[in-house]
Formats: structure tokens, sequence, C-alpha cells
């Protein structure tokens, strides 16, 4: 009898031991949710990827203006670093299929938000929120369209960045007499003549293949215009349509000016290139003019010029990031509150000159940017049109992405252009 | 009576206690492994290629798509190169260091621990450090250039002696020839410490038996010591292939995928497929199959070790 008492003993303890356990492994991935409901619904929780220089003071100095207004209300930072927000989206993916949603989360305007968050019923639509604050012609109707789906807003803009342009070294360029280029023809008349000069025409670095998928792309915004490059993703167009072709094979004669060393290169490589002379141009978000000035000390307009990728004057490739409303938080009220200073021309101005992107709103104050930034200010509230980047997930789906990459990234070295065009429409089944 | 109280005495207070220490650890690994694994192959036959769960039945469909897919063929035929080559060069290197040492020269504790040192580091570090010195543009093509020979290392997209097969051509792609030389670099101390051990374990009078026989020193190590080290040899194969078959961060570290996925492996294919591209069943599929891979290497070492016990 006495060893059946004590086996029952440990068998109770083991099995208490394993629930215990069990329970911690749950609290660790619910810890944060925990903490700020124990908070009444007084912190929110704010879920970015902004941990690289420039774009963390931004947010953090975006907090502390909403401390100011608001200290009633705890704000809580749950920035997760690394692979250019690949590492958060995974977190963000888990705690969302967990019904454990940040209490506002970034996401790309377009296909990121509304393919996969709104269309899995995650997210609260902010029409009233855009009434209450007036905010429907504060920013352009193309950027609130990337934003909603089927008639309803779902997140606030914060930020945009310009994937359409090209980086080039002026003096390069001045010292061999050669007009930088703005259509195709000049482009690879102006290559061939850098390359017989002993200069990379193009710079590229695809060990992260996106670069090489942002090229193409533009080409496509180019050949298609504006609307037919939309429709690509609304299936008016198909991927096989003969202007997709060209883009592919005009692709492939670009492919020929690039750094042999292109695939050990990240963007930053690429553009240090361009930098020091040994290449002439990159092609690259306009993030790169942050790492031209601030991380390589260089001036604009003096060393570095900018100009925007062949045949798409007056277009502008958005990339946006956004924030928005998930369904099931307890802190809506104060979560909203967050939003609304994240949407004012206040919010807006604190945190865009630091992160070296221009604001989303249409009316926000020039004077605070630096000439690039007021450029650019300039063009997106003048551009024909607004067109959402394939390579930031603002056009097409994840899944379409991180196929489409695969295709360039074979595509670059086979340069087999129906091999490519098959994958794009292969892939272009899935939404 | 007899045999009841004999029935009683099955277990005896040492082995119930054990039984109770053990059921813990036992219930976890039931659950957070075995439970798991069985999750993942659940899921790796669902339709769950999206962000939203989609849990209903689709057969082998995510197998199929995967073999014949340029990528994950790729990544079979890079996953087989760079095991050969690594667990080649592992043993080879460390069986040749190993008797080295063991000619008990000055110093031994010395370069014993600056061979084992790479081990210390983690394949991250090993990745960035390696990515930089075989840089085609920098690192050590900036001296092998005085010789006139400037190698591509990892984004050399040739495969030597291929032919196409299925999508792929399949052959030894040269690029992972650097990744070989990086965790080489690595692991050859974990071999070296193996044989080491392995050498100091065979008693001297095997060799001085030989010696009085005739036998050349040459003799000696293929006839005796190495047929003695073969113990060795299987547990530094099965450890090197477990580490070679499931790499990821060395690789994720220093190239990438790579152009044209030359080096490419299943573990990085699994990573974006599944968490940038939402395609989780894809990503469970992968992991499926790169289990039954360490498996083939596992399994026969398990069944080799229970037969030895009973």
């Amino acid at each position: 009898m006495k060893k059946i008492w004590v086996l029952t003993v440990l068998i109770l303890t083991s099995l208490i031991f394993a629930a215990c356990s069990s329970d911690s492994a749950n609290s660790d991935d619910g810890s944060d949710s925990e903490d700020s409901s124990e908070g009444e619904g007084t912190t929110v929780e704010i879920f970015s990827w902004w941990t690289g220089a420039g774009e963390e003071d931004g947010l953090l100095a975006l907090i502390d203006l909403f401390k100011e207004k608001h200290p009633d209300i705890d704000v809580e930072n749950a920035a997760v670093a690394g692979g250019a927000g690949t590492n958060a989206k995974a977190v963000l993916a888990s705690r969302m299929q967990g019904d454990d949603p940040p209490s506002t989360f970034q996401v790309h305007g377009g296909a990121e938000l509304n393919d996969s968050w709104v269309a899995a019923d995650k997210m609260q639509p902010l029409d009233d929120f855009y009434e209450e604050n007036d905010l429907m012609d504060k920013f352009p109707q193309d950027l609130i369209d990337l934003v909603s789906d089927e008639g309803n807003i779902y997140s606030i803009p914060v930020n945009i960045h310009r994937g359409n342009v090209i980086f080039y070294n002026k003096k390069v360029f001045e010292e061999n007499n050669i007009e930088v280029p703005t259509t195709f023809d000049e482009f690879l008349a102006a290559s061939e003549e850098l390359e017989a000069a002993g200069v990379t025409p193009l710079a590229l670095g695809d060990k992260n293949s996106w670069p090489a998928t942002q090229i193409l792309e533009n080409i496509l915004l180019a050949k298609l215009g504006p609307d037919d490059y939309k429709g690509l993703f609304t299936g008016d167009v198909a991927f096989d349509d003969s202007r997709v072709v060209e883009s592919v094979e005009l692709f492939g004669e670009m492919l020929n000016y690039i750094n042999d060393d292109h695939a050990s290169r990240v963007w930053q490589d690429a553009a240090q290139l361009v930098a020091e002379g040994d290449a002439a141009m990159t092609v690259m978000g306009d993030w790169a003019k942050g790492y031209f000035s601030n991380d390589l000390n260089l001036t604009v307009n003096e060393d570095f010029g900018y100009i925007t990728t062949p045949e798409t004057e007056g277009l502008f490739m958005v990339i946006t990031d956004t924030f928005g409303l998930p369904k099931g938080i307890e802190n809506e009220e104060e979560t909203k509150e967050f939003l609304k200073v994240l949407a004012s021309v206040e919010g807006q101005d604190t945190f865009n000159p630091l992160k070296g992107s221009i604001p989303a709103r249409v009316d926000a104050d020039e004077s605070k940017y630096d000439e690039y930034g007021k450029d650019t200010m300039d063009d997106f509230q003048n551009a024909e049109a607004l067109a959402p980047s394939i390579a930031h997930g603002s056009a097409a789906p994840e899944g379409f992405l991180t196929k489409m990459n695969q295709a360039v990234n074979i595509f670059v070295t086979q340069q087999d252009v129906d091999q490519l065009v098959n994958a794009l429409v292969n892939a272009s089944s899935e939404f | 009576m007899g045999t009841k109280q004999k029935k009683r005495k099955k277990f005896s207070k040492d082995q119930w206690l054990a039984i109770g220490f053990l059921t813990p650890s036992i219930v976890l690994i039931i659950i957070f492994v075995y439970g798991f694994i069985s999750w993942t192959g659940y899921v790796s036959l669902s339709n769950w290629n999206t962000i939203v769960p989609d849990f209903s039945f689709a057969g082998l469909k995510n197998y199929l798509f995967l073999f014949s897919d340029f990528r994950f063929q790729s990544d079979l035929r890079n996953m087989l190169f760079f095991t050969i080559l690594f667990i080649g060069a592992v043993i080879l290197l460390g069986l040749c260091l190993a008797i080295l040492l063991d000619k008990k020269i000055k110093g031994e504790s010395f370069f014993r621990n600056i061979f084992l040192f790479p081990m210390a580091l983690s394949f991250v570090v090993t990745g960035v450090v390696w990515q930089w010195l075989l840089n085609p543009s920098t690192g050590v093509n900036n001296f092998l250039k005085t010789f006139g020979i400037e190698p591509l290392w990892y984004t050399d997209t040739n495969i030597l002696a291929g032919f196409q097969w299925g999508q792929i051509e399949f052959g030894v792609p040269v690029a992972i020839i650097s990744i070989v030389i990086a965790s080489a670099w690595q692991m050859t101390g974990f071999a070296l410490a193996m044989y080491l051990a392995g050498l100091r374990g065979i008693p001297e009078e095997l060799r001085e038996a030989a010696r009085m026989d005739g036998a050349s020193e040459l003799q000696i190590y293929r006839k005796i010591i190495l047929p003695q080290l073969r113990p060795i040899t299987a547990s530094v194969v099965i450890m090197m292939a477990h580490i070679s078959l499931k790499i990821f961060d060395l690789i994720y570290a220093m190239t990438g995928p790579g152009a044209n996925f030359v080096t490419d492996v299943p573990g990085l294919y699994m990573f974006e497929t599944t968490f940038r591209g939402n395609y989780y069943a894809h990503g469970a599929a992968i992991a499926i199959v790169m289990l039954l891979a360490v498996a083939i290497f596992i399994v026969p070492y398990l069944w080799n070790n229970r037969r030895a016990d009973s």
C-alpha cells in the first residue's frame, strides 16, 4: 500500500510539473498581453520593426510626443529587430493567430494589410475615425485607396518612401561627360559608355533578392503605365502580356551592366560602390538617401544625385508604413488616441525628419525637411499616379512576392525570359 | 503466494523512484517533441498556404509541389554535396591532426586548445567572418591576386560535372566549397578531440606487438589503429551529419540562398517560405523531409546501440 501511495504522489507531482511548465510556456507568449491587461487597458503596445538608426529615434520621439499629450497612458514599445521586418512579421503572425494582437502594429499599406489581416477579418474599419478627425482630404486619394478594402479604410499611413529612384555618383558622370539617363535607350547607351570608361554602370546587391525585384518592378511600371501596372494584380492584365515580356527582356539587358559580385552584397554595399565611384548608379528606394548622407557623409546634389528611374517621371512608386486597429484589443480608446497623434501633422513632422522619409499627409510643414525631402514632397503631392511596390509587399500578397523573388534570383543567373514569365504567371494564379 | 510476492517485487524502491523522476520529462518530451512533430506532419498534409490557417486535407500536394520545384531540387543537391564534402573534410582533417598530436609533441595542450577553440564560436559568428574572408572583392582574394588567381568563392554559380536532372543542373556547386571551408574550420576540432581520445584508448601493447611482428608504421595505422577507431568515426559521422543536414545559421549569416540558389539548403527555404511567404504547409513539408533525411543517419545508429545494449 505504501508503495502505491508513493507512486500516486510522484505521478501527481509530475503532472503538476508538466502543467506548470506548459503554463509557463504559454505565459511566455502571452506575457505582453497580460501586462497590458493588468493596467486595466491603459498601456498601448506599439508593434513595429523600427529598431535601426533614425527610425528608432523617430519612433521614440513619437512616443514622447504622445506621452506629453497623454501622461496617464503608458506606452510599450514592442519593436522586433532584424531581417527588415521579417522577424517582426513572423512574431506578429503567431500573435494574431493566437488571438493576442498588439494594440497597433506597423504594416505596409496595400496587399500586406488587405490580403492578410483584413482578409482574415482581424482589423477594424477606421472610416469613422477618418471622419471624426477630418482626415479624408489630408491624404492623397491613391494612398487612401491603398489602405482600403471593399470601401472601408483600415489603417493610418505615417510615412512615405519612394521606390523608383536611381542614385548616381555625380563626379563619375561629369568626369566621363555623360548625361544622366531618363529613358531606357539612354540608360543602355550611357551604360555602354560607362563600361568602356572602366566604371560599373549599375550597382546591385542582391544577396537578398528584393533589390533585383525592385529593378524589375520599376521597368514594369514604366512599360505598362500606372493603370495597367495595377491591373497586373487585379487580373485585368496578364503576366504574359507582351509588355511584361518586353520588360523582362529589358531587365535582362540591364543585368549585363551590373557588378560581378552582386550576390555577395546587400543594398548598402551596392550603394557604397556608387559612393566610392566604382559604380555609377544604383536603383534603390529613397532610404538609400539616408545611407548616403548620414552613414557615408556625402552631400546631396554635390557628391551624389538622384533621378526617377527611366520613363517613370511623374509616377511615384510608394512604400508606406501604416498603423491599424486590430479586433479584440482591450484598450481601443487609448489606441485611438495614439493613432490620432500618428495621423496629426505634428506627429508626422516629428517622426519623418528623423526617419528620413516624407509625411503621408499633404499639409505637412515642408520647412522641417531637407532638400531631398522637399523635392520628394512636391513630387508626391503632384504625382500623376501613385503605384504600389511589389518588392515591399504593397502590390501583391507576400506569397506572390516570395515566389517572384525566387524567380528573379534564378533569372539574374540564367536570364531565361520564358522561365521568369511562366513563374510570374503561376505565382499570380494564387490571387 | 511465492509468485505473487515475486510480482510485487518486480520494481524495487529505487526503480519506482526512477520512474517517478523520469515521468515528468517523458510527458514533456511526448508533448513538446513528438506531439509537435506529429503536428508538423499534420500541417504538411493540409492546405495551410496563406496567413489564415486552413486545415483541410491536401494529401501529398505539398510534397509533390516541392519535389518538382527548382529551389527545392537545388536544396536537395546542395544538402547532399555539402554533407559529403563537409563530413569528408572534418574526418580527414580531424584524424590527421589527432595523429600528429598523438606523437606526444611539446605543447600538445596548447595546440589542442587552438584547434578546439573555433567550436566555442556560434555558427553565426563563423558565417560573418568567413563571409568577409571569402568575399570575392575583399578578403583572401587581395592576397591571392598576387598569384594571379581570383576565385569567385561563394558567388560562383558554376556546377562542377553538372548534367540536367529534373529542373536543375545536378553536380557539385562550386559555391558550396566556401561553406564547407567555413564549417570544417569550425567543426574539425570536434573530430580531433574524438579521435585523440580514441587513439589514447588503444593500448600501446598492440602497436608494440605489431612492430615485433615487423609491421611498418603505415601498416600499423592501416591494419590496427584505423579499425580500432571505427566506432569513433561512426559517432563523428552521426554528429556531423545531423549538423550538416539541418544547417541554417551558418549559411543564413554567410551567403543566404545565393545566386541561382547555389548555396540554398532546406532549412533556409523552410524559413523563408513559411515566415516570408506564409506557405505554412510547404514549410511543414520541408521540415518533415529534413527530419527523414536526418533519420536515415540516426535510426540505424540508435538501432545498433539498442542491439548492443541487449
